[in-house]
């Protein structure tokens, strides 16, 4: 990785956790511990079932308000608060402060969502009393909500690029709720006609499908997760963060600072 | 393009900054845009190993100009090179410092880890570095603050990390806008005397102030700027020549004539000696009352005009000729 691009990202990583973000992590503790403890009590059989759901459902909810909130603000904190114009007097280009940005909130996401799997399996273990084969797909649907973090934090820092905070925030929000519902967007564009078909696949191409990233559900009632899959969601990923990276660069290329 | 001269092999370039009628307009208002000059065609030079201060009152583009050059805002026309390279080559900028007005850093970072944020991003090798942070920190007073992080300093030891990080690389040409504000009077004199440190050592410096005094003591050369407008440039005793001279009078006596009186800008009494300022225009008119009256003249002495006299006579120019226009 380029230096200035490795120092910009270690930098947004280091803000991250001394601003406290990955305070989450004790929140996150608390659920899963609670939960541990509240399904070996109630639930008959399906404890594992649970533990699984809510355990990939709040890594899913947590990180993506981290990637929202935090993202929406890597640039435009810095250009209000104009700690920007330091670094963009050296040598270091709009695009790389861009791609340092992502990579840094990338990084701190990834940490957070390892952490926070630490506290999965050791709840499954609690519960279960031991790992089976096919908690192994657990790992599948990680790695899937780390890419959904990818294309949102991508997201996020397209619209802080250009808007402000709370606007960069209600667009990310709202394509995080619609790209959730791709699929059934995507159906129901097959089910209709004429101009409301064209626009309705449009959207449902436009918007990021992270339909495709959950498979929460289905590692839970232990169901495989084929190699195709992860192929296919792993280039969708990486090619659609890239292109709304570009988006982002394209425009904070030609802003005036102010 | 700047004067760049070539003895033999050797390439000599002579001029530090060369901005090349570099203009900027902005577009106020969300349904009618309204264009607003913020920066009028600017055309000029400075010299390398000078102190050169951009002055102006608030609002007269000083910022703006710096921001161009940074690469922060890009200009609606004309250029501007520093060191005989385009503003966006990355070459430039591992040459040049910036500290911009009233600096705010990463909070969450210590002295020592911000001044190795921007080194390493100004291309500063990993080895080595910490000791030239040390060396750094010492020579801007924060040696013992090294560990501290930015959050809590205060105003002054902020702008005090802002000089360091701007000049931490060894840059050829620092820009400082605004080094002096929100300084204590020991600050602004340390600040002063490091910016002469600067000079020694060859570098040139860029600075924008509205503080005069700062300016008058420090530069060898100055633009004044205003409303978007280059009002003058020059060394500032060329500059000041220009304003109409002023002469002191002292005279003895313990009344002051209305007739001198009309002809002073200023006039005091003390005791039995009388000072009065009156332009030179009307020197040989106030000797002629002081003789008439019969009083003792104890001296006559010319009033250098100041950097401050200067500019209020081109502000107040500007009011005139704007107040005819309309």
């Amino acid at each position: 990785m380029n230096g200035r691009i490795f120092q910009i990202a270690s930098n947004t990583f280091r803000e991250a956790v001394r601003d406290r973000v990955l305070y989450n992590l004790i929140a996150f503790a608390l659920l899963m511990s609670g939960a541990a403890v509240l399904v070996g009590q109630i639930s008959i059989d399906i404890e594992r079932l649970v533990v699984i759901n809510l355990g990939l459902t709040a890594i899913s909810l947590f990180g993506t308000v981290i990637a929202i909130f935090v993202g929406i603000g890597l640039v435009s904190k810095e250009i209000d608060k104009r700690t920007l114009y330091t670094v963009l007097s050296r040598p270091v280009q709009r695009w790389e402060f861009i791609v340092g940005k992502f990579l840094g909130l990338a990084g701190t996401l990834t940490v957070n969502t390892f952490f926070m799997a630490i506290g999965v399996f050791a709840s499954l273990l609690y519960v279960s009393h031991r790992l089976h084969r096919a908690d192994g797909w657990v790992l599948a649907a990680l790695y899937f909500i780390i890419l959904q973090f990818l294309i949102t934090t991508a997201l996020a820092l397209l619209f802080s690029s250009f808007s402000s905070p709370l606007m960069s925030a209600v667009f990310a929000f709202s394509l995080f709720v619609i790209g959730s519902f791709a699929e059934d967007l995507r159906g129901f564009a097959a089910m209709t006609g004429g101009l409301t078909k064209w626009l309705a696949t449009g959207a449902a191409y436009l918007v990021p499908n992270f339909s495709a990233l959950n498979v929460i559900s289905s590692v839970a009632h232990q169901q495989p997760v084929s190699g195709h899959l992860i192929l296919y969601n792993t280039a969708y990923a990486v090619v659609y963060s890239a292109m709304v990276l570009c988006g982002g660069i394209l425009i904070f290329q030609h802003r005036n600072l102010k | 393009m700047g004067a760049s001269f070539f003895f033999g092999a050797a390439k000599v370039i002579m001029t530090a900054i060369d901005i090349l009628d570099l203009e900027k307009k902005y577009t106020t208002g969300f349904w009618k845009k309204k264009p607003k000059q913020a920066l009028s065609p600017l055309r000029m030079q400075v010299e390398q190993g000078e102190i050169f201060g951009f002055l102006g009152p608030n609002g007269a583009g000083k910022t703006t100009t710096l921001k161009l050059l940074m690469g922060l805002i890009f200009p609606t026309s004309g250029t501007a090179r520093i060191l005989g390279m385009e503003l966006s080559d990355p070459k430039m900028k591992a040459q040049i410092g910036f500290l911009p007005e009233q600096p705010y850093f990463y909070d969450y970072l210590t002295a020592r880890e911000l001044l190795h944020y921007y080194g390493r991003l100004s291309g500063m090798d990993a080895k080595g570095l910490s000791n030239k942070i040390t060396t750094m920190l010492d020579r801007v007073g924060l040696g013992d603050a090294a560990g501290v992080q930015l959050r809590k300093f205060s105003k002054g030891m902020l702008q005090r990390a802002g000089i360091a990080q701007a000049i931490l690389h060894d840059p050829k040409v620092v820009f400082l806008d605004e080094p002096m504000s929100g300084l204590d009077p020991m600050g602004r004199r340390e600040v002063r005397d490091l910016i002469e440190q600067l000079k020694h050592e060859g570098k040139t410096v860029f600075f924008s102030t509205h503080i005069l005094a700062d300016a008058e003591a420090l530069c060898d050369r100055v633009a004044v700027l205003h409303k978007g407008e280059l009002r003058g440039v020059g060394a500032i005793a060329d500059l000041t020549s220009s304003v109409h001279g002023r002469v002191e009078l002292v005279w003895q006596g313990t009344t002051i004539p209305d007739a001198l009186r009309a002809l002073s800008t200023e006039c005091r009494l003390a005791g039995e000696t009388v000072r009065a300022i009156v332009p030179e225009e009307n020197q040989d008119t106030a000797l002629e009352i002081i003789r008439r009256e019969r009083m003792r003249l104890v001296s006559v002495t010319p009033v250098r005009a100041s950097l401050e006299d200067y500019f209020v006579a081109r502000l107040k120019s500007d009011a005139a000729s704007a107040g005819v226009q309309s």
